[in-house]
């Protein structure tokens, strides 16, 4: 689903990404997880194809990121709710629907899967971070994306949402949809299939929850990701 | 380009309008109020009747290209430009949009004060539809140029201080306040790249009983062709990657 094979992204003068090596597996929920800082936002970038890319390759959906052919086809929320705040919920799924030419029937769809009907005639800025950002996830589910990409979905949330929300990815990624979802919280990462740690631009593990816990010896997968660190620096 | 895309962003634009009505208030009655402002202060039509027509030009101008200027930075700086640069909408399709909604607004704007400087004595020897022609265009000039200079601007802050930068020099130069003709060489060449003098230019003819042919005709062209380049430029600035 998405291929990347060394892949180097300097932005400014600094290298971000330091030759990321990984694949993620079609129809699962694969959590990027890292401290902040680490590149999550630059790799999610780089798989949308809104970011240049320095070296390596990367494919998403077997296309090079970027390609024009991709565009609609992969769901996108950044991490700030990228929605006009000066328009209502309906008004603005209605508007990016028609950029991505996604039927008049996906409206009503993606503002209930979001649990946002009886908001839908508010003005988005009125409304709470975490309804904003749920704004924004629907725009990203319009058009019946193949792949999901969010840029920490769950920031700013409380737990009953937060545990809605990951109740919802379980759903789509049933229906065969494909998620990468970045997170700074460790134990949103007992919720996915698979993990990407990252570090400072590097990749320290990829591999499901319990295989990391089973590896690294460890009952959490914070402790988990602590161990690795430490081994990183013994190792350099 | 894409007819449904650039139709869905004009719309988008007015709805966004709609939900801030302080601004539709303003944009529809600042210039109208001005050229109010204007005859009494001279207090004698002749002195306004000097005037009025360029700053018919002038007033639109500037205030669509101060709104079309933040409004399209707040696009580039809120995210959602980027979003929907990973959409299948074209770069050209949402610049047509924003130019069509902002061109509809101004041509309400420009319709109220040239209604109100007739009333107020304006003299105009020429048709009523070629002035309207000539103010309209000048400010979808002012939305031409504000979407091409948001690409320079990181901050709204930023973005106001473009405006004396871009619309200042030009008021200077363009006839307003000295002849172009009897401007120092080096100003009247200034003078002869600026849209805005073609603009004033054409309006003075207009109001004193110009037709439709030779240099009025000539002068809208430059108008025209200053405002496609304004929008090819913008959208050179919208780049689907960034590094």
């Amino acid at each position: 689903m998405v291929q990347s094979d060394g892949l180097v992204v300097v932005r400014g003068k600094t290298e971000v990404l330091h030759g990321l090596t990984f694949t993620v597996r079609r129809g699962s929920v694969t959590g990027l997880l890292g401290p902040s800082g680490c590149g999550k936002t630059t790799l999610i970038r780089a798989i949308v194809g809104t970011q240049v890319i320095r070296a390596g390759q990367l494919l998403v959906l077997d296309l090079h990121a970027g390609d024009a052919a991709l565009r609609g086809a992969v769901g996108y929320a950044s991490q700030e709710a990228s929605v006009y705040a000066d328009l209502t919920v309906a008004e603005n799924v209605r508007y990016f629907a028609s950029a991505v030419r996604a039927p008049a029937s996906d409206i009503d769809r993606v503002i209930a899967q979001v649990d946002m009907t009886r908001h839908a005639d508010r003005l988005t800025g009125e409304l709470s971070g975490g309804e904003r950002s749920r704004v924004s996830l629907a725009v990203a589910l319009l058009g019946d994306p193949r792949l999901l990409v969010l840029d920490e979905p769950t920031v700013g949330l409380d737990p009953v949402l937060r545990e809605d929300l990951w109740g919802l990815f379980g759903e789509l990624s049933a229906t065969g949809i494909t998620l990468l979802v970045s997170s700074h919280v460790m134990e949103e990462a007992e919720r996915c299939d698979e993990l990407l740690l990252m570090r400072a631009g590097h990749l320290l593990a990829h591999e499901s929850p319990a295989s990391l816990k089973h590896r690294t010896r460890t009952a959490s997968l914070d402790a988990a990701f602590l161990h690795l660190i430490n081994e990183a620096g013994d190792a350099a | 380009m894409n007819p449904t895309m650039t139709l869905a962003t004009a719309r988008r634009v007015l709805l966004q309008l709609r939900h801030d009505p302080r601004t539709v208030v303003l944009l529809v009655a600042v210039p109208a109020l001005l050229m109010l402002l204007l005859r009494y202060v001279f207090d004698s039509t002749q002195a306004f009747n000097l005037l009025a027509p360029a700053l018919l030009g002038v007033f639109p101008f500037t205030l669509m290209f101060l709104v079309t200027s933040i409004t399209t930075l707040r696009e580039r700086t809120s995210g959602t430009l980027e979003r929907l640069m990973t959409t299948p909408i074209g770069k050209l399709d949402l610049l047509a949009g924003y130019a069509a909604a902002f061109g509809l607004v101004a041509l309400v704007q420009v319709v109220v004060a040239v209604l109100v400087s007739v009333a107020l004595g304006l003299d105009l020897v020429g048709s009523f539809w070629s002035l309207l022609l000539v103010t309209a265009l000048d400010s979808l000039l002012g939305v031409a140029i504000g979407l091409f200079a948001s690409a320079f601007a990181r901050t709204e802050f930023q973005a106001l201080q473009f405006m004396p930068v871009v619309v200042l020099p030009q008021l200077l130069l363009c006839g307003l306040f000295h002849p172009r003709d009897q401007m120092a060489t080096v100003l009247r060449w200034a003078s002869n790249v600026m849209p805005m003098s073609y603009a004033v230019d054409a309006l003075k003819r207009v109001s004193a009983g110009a037709q439709l042919s030779g240099s009025y005709l000539i002068d809208l062209t430059v108008v025209a062709g200053c405002v496609l380049t304004a929008l090819a430029l913008a959208a050179a600035t919208l780049r689907r990657q960034t590094e």
